[in-house]
């Protein structure tokens, strides 16, 4: 009875009622079967790939509204894009309430996945690979979401991004979890987006493990209201090989959490270690612009209670030796520019945070002009910020 | 000046043979597969040419060129724009002429000449009562016949400066990813800046067009882009190469990059501008454009290279535009080179 129930609801929620199911097999021609799959969906409709590796030769899309694209696993259903010829990622989605699953993509040439403009996306049980690791001519993004309202990531896996594995930009209503990134410049980055929650993710061997950043002279701005919470962020310790004139090019290697301007962004509940740089950074944005909607300022951002282990000890810096002498061998877990918006506070720290300054002289100074002293920020003891609450419920309604 | 004129003769002897071959045949444009909600799986079922490998077209069809062209991997291209029959399209100023409902425009890609010609795909804009609607068809080997690709294809081709290539016809869905603006498709060519006044002349006397748009034949012809102004050459060549993503609203949108004609600025044109999501695709370079150093530039470097992932455009290009690149580069060096 209970059962029954259960089942004519389910029923009842899927929309429309004549939602089919077609399935897509590896081999012959796959790259005009699964295209064409993708093209004549309805609404509704699920497409299913199979067990197997598709190899293609171009880039796929997918602009139907509220498809899902599933596979048998994300170890089991493989799209290689080692031969790829055409587009700028492996798979561009741009339509709204798209759920992918438990499918991979391999060595894309550009982006792994790229969802724009796709409103109310699920990417569940995702993996982005670069198989030949990090490498400065792997494609940029792994996870591709932007210009979306509704982003939801969770159980995803990237590894050999040459700018960021998770990337989601000039969105909002975002929710990254329980995805593991490694081997990337950047494990996740949020940029110029707004109401993001960022948790329990695994960020190892990145050059830098999850990034918050806003940035200028781009069609969405004014980036803020992010939470950070109850992350392992740990050992990312890989040279920083972005191609060159990129600005996480600017990362260093051994940097935990990386927040650049920004307003009211909370870290809370990670856990850092060995990451040997700094384990939590806040700067302003570092390059000249001229964008006059734009403040290169953190905000309110506040480095709540996290675990603090082993970092510091081999920072990516110019002076590095002076400074672990300065310090006593390991520079403390948080560091900050020292440059703040006029009297607005950039950063407060709960209760015993130890951290250091640069105190640069402002915004754009070079880090040959700092004069590094020990950090003198506000406390806080916020644990969380109301008005963040991430992706909406009806995605994650959609999780299975 | 002379190559003005030639286009004149040339375009005017084109209309005119047109409306004669037509005049003598009884194939009619089938209205109903332009405006039904299906897909047709024949580019015979439109009725759109009289003798379809030959590319003349039936009465009503109406062949035209664009000053500036989109680079297609030096393909010859065939263009046809068809409006009903007692409807007309409406001038806009230098902007897109709007067409009704019931219309159709047609594009042909050949590779190859005189005999050695061969047909490779025709892409349809069909404007239906929701909206316009892009179909790829390729040519089948007998050349009797084209069929809809909607997954797209590849097609070995030999390119006019003799390279060989795996010629692309676009899916169904990358058609969107260029003629896409605010999620609805639209067509980019036939904007009046870029179309000669004579044919805009002969549309409106062929009563397919309510009157001569403000601003037509702006564009210098790409031929003679060498006795243009290069920020004209240049401007236009992006407006009509890069301009369908890059502005607002369209594909690449993300990149705050604006290559439209009418965009002012010189940070959204890419000067000085830092690149957002190029990745590998900057190719250790900071800025877009660097004026007087087109040598630092991300954006000619893009246009030089044809790997996935750096090259730009990102679709429908398998070759380097050796003269669009030259018209840009000779634009970026000529720039003032202080910030």
């Amino acid at each position: 009875m209970f059962r029954m129930s259960a089942m004519a609801l389910a029923l009842a929620s899927t929309s429309p009622l004549m939602a089919a199911t077609h399935s897509v097999a590896p081999g012959e021609g796959a790259q005009e079967r699964l295209q064409e799959a993708l093209i004549l969906a309805e609404p509704g409709d699920e497409i299913v790939l199979e067990a197997g590796r598709f190899v293609l030769t171009d880039g796929l899309s997918l602009d139907v509204d509220g498809v899902t694209l599933r596979g048998a696993g994300s170890k089991e259903t493989v799209l290689d894009f080692t031969g790829q010829s055409d587009s700028g990622e492996g798979l561009l989605v741009t339509s709204d309430n798209v759920t992918l699953r438990d499918f991979a993509v391999e060595n894309p040439k550009g982006d792994g996945i790229k969802s724009k403009g796709a409103d109310g996306i699920v990417y569940q049980g995702i993996r982005v690979t670069w198989t030949g690791g990090p490498l400065s001519s792997n494609g940029a993004y792994g996870i591709y979401p932007v210009e979306s309202t509704g982003v939801l990531v969770v159980g995803c896996e990237v590894s050999g991004a040459s700018d960021a594995g998770i990337y989601v930009g000039q969105s909002r209503d975002i929710t990254v979890r329980h995805s593991l990134v490694q081997y990337n410049v950047a494990g996740i980055e949020i940029e110029n987006s707004r109401n993001a929650v960022v948790e329990e993710n695994l960020a190892t061997h990145n050059t830098g493990g999850i990034l918050v950043f806003d940035l200028p002279g781009l069609p969405v701005m004014g980036g803020g209201d992010v939470v950070v919470r109850r992350n392992l962020v740990t050992e990312n310790d890989v040279d920083n090989f972005a191609p060159p004139g990129n600005i996480v090019g600017g990362v260093k290697r051994g940097t935990g959490i990386l927040v650049m301007a920004n307003d009211n962004v909370l870290l809370v509940e990670n856990v850092l270690t060995k990451n040997d740089t700094a384990q939590v950074m806040v700067v302003s944005y570092t390059l000249p612009f001229d964008d006059e909607r734009y403040n290169p300022y953190p905000r309110n951002v506040v480095v709540a209670a996290n675990i603090y282990e082993d970092g510091g000890s081999a920072p990516d810096l110019d002076g590095a030796e002076a400074l672990l002498e300065a310090f006593g061998g390991a520079l403390p877990p948080v560091l900050w520019d020292g440059l703040q918006d006029g009297d607005a506070i950039a950063l407060s720290v709960s209760e015993g945070t130890a951290g250091w300054s640069l105190n640069l002289p402002r915004q754009g100074a070079d880090l040959a002009e700092a004069t590094p002293g020990p950090l003198e920020a506000p406390v806080s003891e916020v644990a969380s910020l109301s008005q963040v609450t991430g992706a909406p419920a009806e995605l994650e309604a959609r999780l299975m | 000046m002379k190559q003005g004129l030639l286009f004149l003769a040339a375009g005017a002897l084109a209309f005119a043979t047109a409306v004669a071959q037509a005049a003598l045949s009884s194939v009619e444009v089938s209205d109903t597969a332009i405006l039904e909600n299906r897909l047709p799986q024949t580019l015979g079922e439109y009725g759109f040419f009289v003798d379809a490998s030959g590319q003349v077209p039936a009465v009503g069809v109406v062949p035209y060129r664009l000053n500036v062209p989109l680079y297609s991997d030096g393909a010859e291209k065939l263009r046809f724009a068809y409006v009903p029959k007692g409807k007309q399209a409406l001038a806009d100023g230098e902007g897109l002429l709007q067409f009704p409902v019931g219309s159709a425009l047609i594009k042909t890609f050949a590779f190859g000449e005189g005999e050695g010609r061969r047909l490779i795909e025709t892409r349809l804009l069909l404007h239906r009562a929701d909206g316009w609607v892009a179909l790829p068809y390729r040519w089948n080997a007998e050349q009797t016949e084209a069929r809809l690709a909607l997954a797209g294809a590849r097609v070995p081709v030999i390119t006019p400066s003799g390279e060989e290539l795996n010629y692309r016809i676009p899916n169904k869905n990358q058609c969107k990813e260029c003629h896409g603006l605010n999620d609805e498709v639209t067509p980019l060519g036939p904007k009046a800046r870029n179309l000669s006044a004579a044919w805009l002349e002969q549309m409106v006397a062929a009563k397919h067009l309510d009157a001569m748009p403000a601003g037509a034949d702006v564009f210098s012809l790409w031929e003679a882009r060498d006795q243009a102004e290069p920020a004209k050459a240049a401007r236009a060549y992006l407006d009509v190469n890069c301009a369908h993503c890059h502005q607002p609203g369209a594909t690449a949108s993300n990149s705050g990059l604006d290559l439209r004609w009418e965009q002012g600025d010189p940070h959204p044109i890419g000067i000085f501008k830092r690149p957002v999501a190029a990745g590998r695709g900057a190719g250790g370079y900071e800025f877009s454009i660097v004026p007087g150093q087109p040598e630092d530039s991300i954006l000619l470097y893009r246009m030089e290279s044809i790997e996935p992932g750096v090259a730009m455009p990102e679709l429908g290009k398998g070759t380097v535009d050796a003269e669009g690149v030259a018209a840009v580069r000779k634009w970026v060096a000529g720039m003032e080179s202080e910030r």
